[in-house]
């Protein structure tokens, strides 16, 4: 069976789906994934979907399932890359991925997950003073 | 049946093919009120006039047999072009069926009951071939208009660059699925080409929104948020925003502005671009 490799950045971790996601292999990716954000502490789960080309309603709600578990574990999930095809059809499925952020490509992905990580230490800051 | 097989008449109209035509272009000529000119339907006329002569006289009997097959080209070719000068159907078919009369006038047909025998059939056939022309002219008709309608959809959503990374959609007419889909498509596709984050719908042109536009719109913009990019809907004008309350429509958490100028401004200040004001640039 495929795994989907998950790449540590700093503490954030990358995932890139380059493949059409089976469902066995999305469920491996979201135990995996849950182990990891533990693992390594991380903050911020990067999805790149920009390669994947076909979806239906169990993948979509992986995704949801995913950001649900990462923010439980304290990490911020972005979806990035996704295709109009893809979008159109989670939306005619009725799946707008509540919770899940989203951006155009990686870069933005990264600059969002910065942002969101970054307000946290200031708030330490000023709990300190 | 043979005694009453085409050979007399077509012989004879063979003989007198160009009275025939003369009488034929001139009797055209008259009911297209002066739209086409003599010699572009003497153009037109004679290669039909000529085809049906060789059908007959090869013997054909039957409009959808080969024997007519370039006489059943020609007509469509000649109800194709009526359709796209204009012309009405009546005036379309009229140019086959005058073809009857020329016939009848230019004394190819005599009294004798053979002869007559001989017309009736041929009426038969230039009406089956008067019909075929009826029916090619509505086929070109339906082409054009569903060719029409498909260059107004790509005419009527045109998706604009307003700003670095800002893109807007000025929706004009009714909305109904069809269109709404290739608005989606388009803007998603223009999102992913020109890294955009931020999107405008400027509903200023759609006429009305009920359930099913506004339905559509919501789509739209979740899915350009599945994708990674903020829309904001603009160009509610006072009338529709009644409307949309009265329908008890939620729109959430999308931004709405009344104006185009206002959700660019928001977009501007979204995307970290700050405004100076024309004071404090001075």
């Amino acid at each position: 069976m495929d795994r989907v490799p998950i790449l540590k950045l700093g503490r954030t971790l990358l995932v890139s789906i380059q493949i059409d996601l089976q469902d066995a292999t999305a469920l491996a990716l979201q135990e995996d994934l849950s182990e990891r954000i533990v693992a390594t502490g991380a903050r911020g789960v990067l999805i790149d979907i920009s390669a994947v080309e076909i979806v239906d309603s169990f993948i979509g709600r992986m995704l949801s399932t995913i950001a649900a578990v990462s923010r439980v574990l304290d990490a911020e999930t972005v979806v990035v890359g996704m295709r109009p095809a893809v979008a159109i059809t989670l939306v005619e499925l009725g799946l707008s991925l509540g919770g899940v952020r989203t951006a155009l490509d990686v870069e933005k992905g990264l600059k969002l997950l910065a942002a969101a990580v970054e307000t946290e230490p200031d708030e330490l800051a000023g709990e300190a003073d | 049946m043979a005694e009453f097989g085409s050979e007399h008449l077509s012989e004879t109209i063979d003989l007198r093919q160009a009275d025939i035509l003369a009488r034929w272009v001139e009797a055209v000529a008259a009911s297209s009120r002066g739209r086409i000119t003599h010699s572009e339907l003497t153009a037109e006329l004679t290669p039909i006039l000529e085809a049906i002569v060789a059908a007959l006289g090869s013997g054909g009997r039957r409009t959808d047999g080969a024997g007519f097959a370039e006489v059943r080209a020609l007509l469509a070719e000649l109800s194709r072009s009526r359709a796209r000068q204009g012309f009405s159907p009546t005036e379309t078919a009229t140019s086959v069926f005058a073809l009857k009369q020329s016939i009848l006038d230019s004394g190819a047909s005599s009294t004798s009951t053979e002869r007559l025998v001989e017309y009736l059939n041929l009426s038969r056939l230039l009406d089956e071939l008067a019909l075929f022309t009826f029916e090619t002219y509505a086929e070109a008709r339906d082409r054009i208009i569903s060719q029409q309608a498909e260059e107004m959809l790509e005419l009527s959503t045109p998706v604009v660059k307003l700003w670095q990374g800002i893109v807007a959609v000025p929706l004009v007419g009714t909305l109904d699925s069809a269109r709404t889909q290739v608005v989606t498509e388009k803007l998603l596709q223009t999102l992913v080409d020109t890294g955009s984050e931020h999107a405008i719908i400027d509903i200023t042109g759609v006429p009305a929104v009920d359930t099913q536009v506004a339905q559509h719109l919501l789509k739209t913009v979740v899915a350009a948020r599945l994708m990674g990019a903020d829309c904001i809907i603009s160009g509610i004008r006072p009338q529709i925003a009644q409307t949309i309350v009265a329908l008890g429509i939620e729109f959430g958490d999308i931004a709405t502005k009344a104006t185009l100028a206002d959700a660019l401004v928001l977009a501007l200040r979204k995307s970290g671009v700050t405004r100076l004001d024309a004071a404090e640039a001075q």
